[in-house]
């Protein structure tokens, strides 16, 4: 088990190996984000903005345009909200390559409670021109992702949550932007799900599977773009439920029911966050209370299929 | 440098007759703080002060200018246009929709602009960045950046400035159009500014407060700001919104009007140039 933000830092002291023009900045949160790893490995292409977002933000578009390739942390709420304007217009607008990497996503942060918990950063990030959205389950995707956000020429948001998460894949996976990756295949419905309500979503199907219902199972880790060709094979199971650690409005559940109302008819049911802000407590009890544990989602799937 | 002054300020006289036929051309922009900073980009652009070449206008070691007042534009516009990274022609498309001359500069579209502006308090930062990012990499260049005094009402501001003497950024030069209107009335009514020298200051940039229609007193601090070689520069320039045009000066009204083809040719006038 470990944290998509530990696998991050670890990650950023690797690519720059391979990338030379990676600079990271940070808003004081080094410790929290884990791009110390970055900053004491390389302590002169690491620059503490201090607690300002917004400054931090256009000063990596600045910085961009030198050549450099610019990975931007803080905690999601204060990348994507507090400085979401930057991102829109300093950053996307003249499509430049910045990559913002943000930790603390979904009410997966915690204890902090309501004030540090993201929950509409997918929303904000995914619908701002020219960006990409990717979002990983685990430490192994992390690092992939991080490399691949590297790749791609042009703003990269990548969503990572608190907690230490369980493995999911083994070193070596492939991700590309625009893909995802199918889990487990069943004909009764289809769980989607991102970041850590990935596992949810497998220990669902495992539950359903106990009362013979066939559950696939997909990782749609490239929220912005949509990997449309599993959306449409999900869609062949006449049911999907979207799992996802964020408001149900505007996330990875409200794009996928964008790719479906233009492709055809299917059901789509959106488990998340309902119209609400988190509090502080353990996530093992929070995602109990907002809905968004294994046992709720089995229990949406049940109720669609008995309906 | 050697900057001949009367060559300045005719190029300064120049932009602004242009800048003012492309707003009443487009139908809208921004004349007041356009004015204002004709002669701080007169000396800059005209007074040899930028290491740019209209034929490459993206090299790699090349002097960068950021237009953080952003909707001043169409005088930065003018002085591309006598500079030659784009033609005069294209000026009078400014704001039109098959135009490359945005209400506010696109840097993936216009030669000669460094950064994508408008939205007031980012280019600052993004100038900020610039700076660090030349500096990293060794590249000997100097990035000038430009804002407007209503703009010191946003934060990031000063965010900004406290970023730029926390790194260094000897080669950032921050020059300041205080014309002392903004869209709402004077800054003083809108917003408490303060002592705004003593403000860059205590953010750690080395300041000279000058008069930003004196050519002499231009070239002078943009000399001292070149040869600081400690911390950012900030130059408080004390401007007249609307300068040049007797009907425009020290009028709000003219933020954000453009003039009709009557004010255009009094304008015009004024100036020693026609329609």
């Amino acid at each position: 088990m470990r944290s998509c933000r530990e696998a991050y830092g670890m990650a950023l002291v690797e690519l720059k190996k391979k990338c030379p023009q990676l600079v990271v900045l940070d808003a004081d949160l080094a410790e929290a984000t884990y791009t110390k790893f970055f900053r004491d490995a390389y302590p002169d292409d690491f620059f503490d903005c201090g607690i300002a977002e917004q400054n931090m933000m256009a000063v990596a578009a600045g910085l961009s345009t030198t050549g450099l390739i610019p990975f931007v942390s803080t905690f999601a709420v204060f990348a994507t909200l507090r400085a979401s304007e930057q991102f829109r217009n300093s950053v996307c607008y003249p499509e430049l390559n910045v990559k913002v990497a943000a930790t603390h996503a979904g009410i997966e942060c915690g204890a902090d409670g309501a004030t540090h918990q993201a929950l509409e950063d997918l929303a904000v990030m995914r619908t701002i021109a020219k960006s990409t959205v990717l979002v990983p389950a685990d430490a192994v995707a992390t690092r992939a992702l991080v490399f691949e956000a590297a790749a791609i020429d042009g703003p990269v948001y990548l969503r990572m949550g608190r907690e230490k998460l369980p493995e999911i894949y083994k070193e070596g996976e492939i991700f590309k932007k625009g893909g995802s990756k199918c889990l487990r295949k069943g004909s009764d419905l289809a769980l989607l799900a991102c970041g850590s309500r990935v596992k949810t979503a497998l220990d669902a199907s495992a539950l359903l599977e106990e009362s013979g219902i066939h559950a696939s199972v997909y990782d749609l880790y490239s929220v912005k773009p949509l990997d449309t060709r599993a959306i449409a094979e999900a869609m062949r199971t006449g049911l999907i439920v979207t799992i996802e650690d964020h408001q149900r409005n505007g996330g990875m559940g409200s794009a996928v029911c964008e790719a479906v109302c233009e492709s055809g008819a299917c059901r789509v049911i959106r488990v998340g966050i309902d119209n609400s802000f988190g509090r502080s407590g353990a996530f093992s009890e929070l995602e109990k209370i907002y809905g968004i544990d294994a046992l709720s989602v089995v229990k949406t799937c049940r109720s669609a299929l008995d309906a | 440098m050697n900057s001949n002054h009367t060559d300045t300020v005719s190029m300064a006289n120049q932009m602004r007759q242009l800048c003012l036929k492309a707003i009443s051309r487009a139908g809208s922009g921004h004349p007041g703080g356009s004015l204002s900073l004709a002669d701080l980009l007169a000396v800059l652009y005209f007074g040899g002060y930028l290491n740019i070449r209209p034929e490459d206008p993206r090299f790699k070691d090349r002097d960068r200018v950021v237009l953080s007042k952003g909707h001043a534009c169409p005088i930065l516009y003018s002085a591309l246009a006598l500079k030659g990274f784009i033609s005069v022609d294209d000026l009078m498309t400014l704001r039109q929709s098959t135009s490359f001359l945005q209400g506010h500069p696109d840097m993936k579209h216009t030669p000669g602009i460094d950064m994508s502006t408008g939205s007031l308090g980012q280019g600052i930062s993004a100038a900020c960045g610039i700076a660090l990012g030349l500096k990293r990499q060794g590249i000997k260049a100097h990035v000038w950046a430009f804002l407007g005094d209503g703009e010191l009402d946003e934060g990031e501001v000063w965010e900004a400035l406290s970023f730029a003497s926390a790194y260094g950024l000897s080669n950032l030069t921050v020059v300041l159009d205080w014309n002392g209107l903004q869209i709402d009335g004077p800054n003083k009514e809108v917003m408490n500014l303060g002592n705004v020298k003593e403000r860059f200051e205590v953010c750690g940039l080395e300041c000279v407060e000058i008069d930003g229609h004196d050519h002499e007193a231009i070239a002078a601090a943009y000399d001292r700001a070149l040869s600081c070689h400690t911390s950012p520069f900030g130059i408080i320039a004390r401007t007249v919104k609307g300068k040049g045009v007797s009907f425009m000066e020290n009028q709000v009204g003219w933020h954000g009007k453009a003039p009709d083809a009557q004010c255009l040719e009094k304008a015009l006038c004024e100036l020693g140039g026609r329609l």
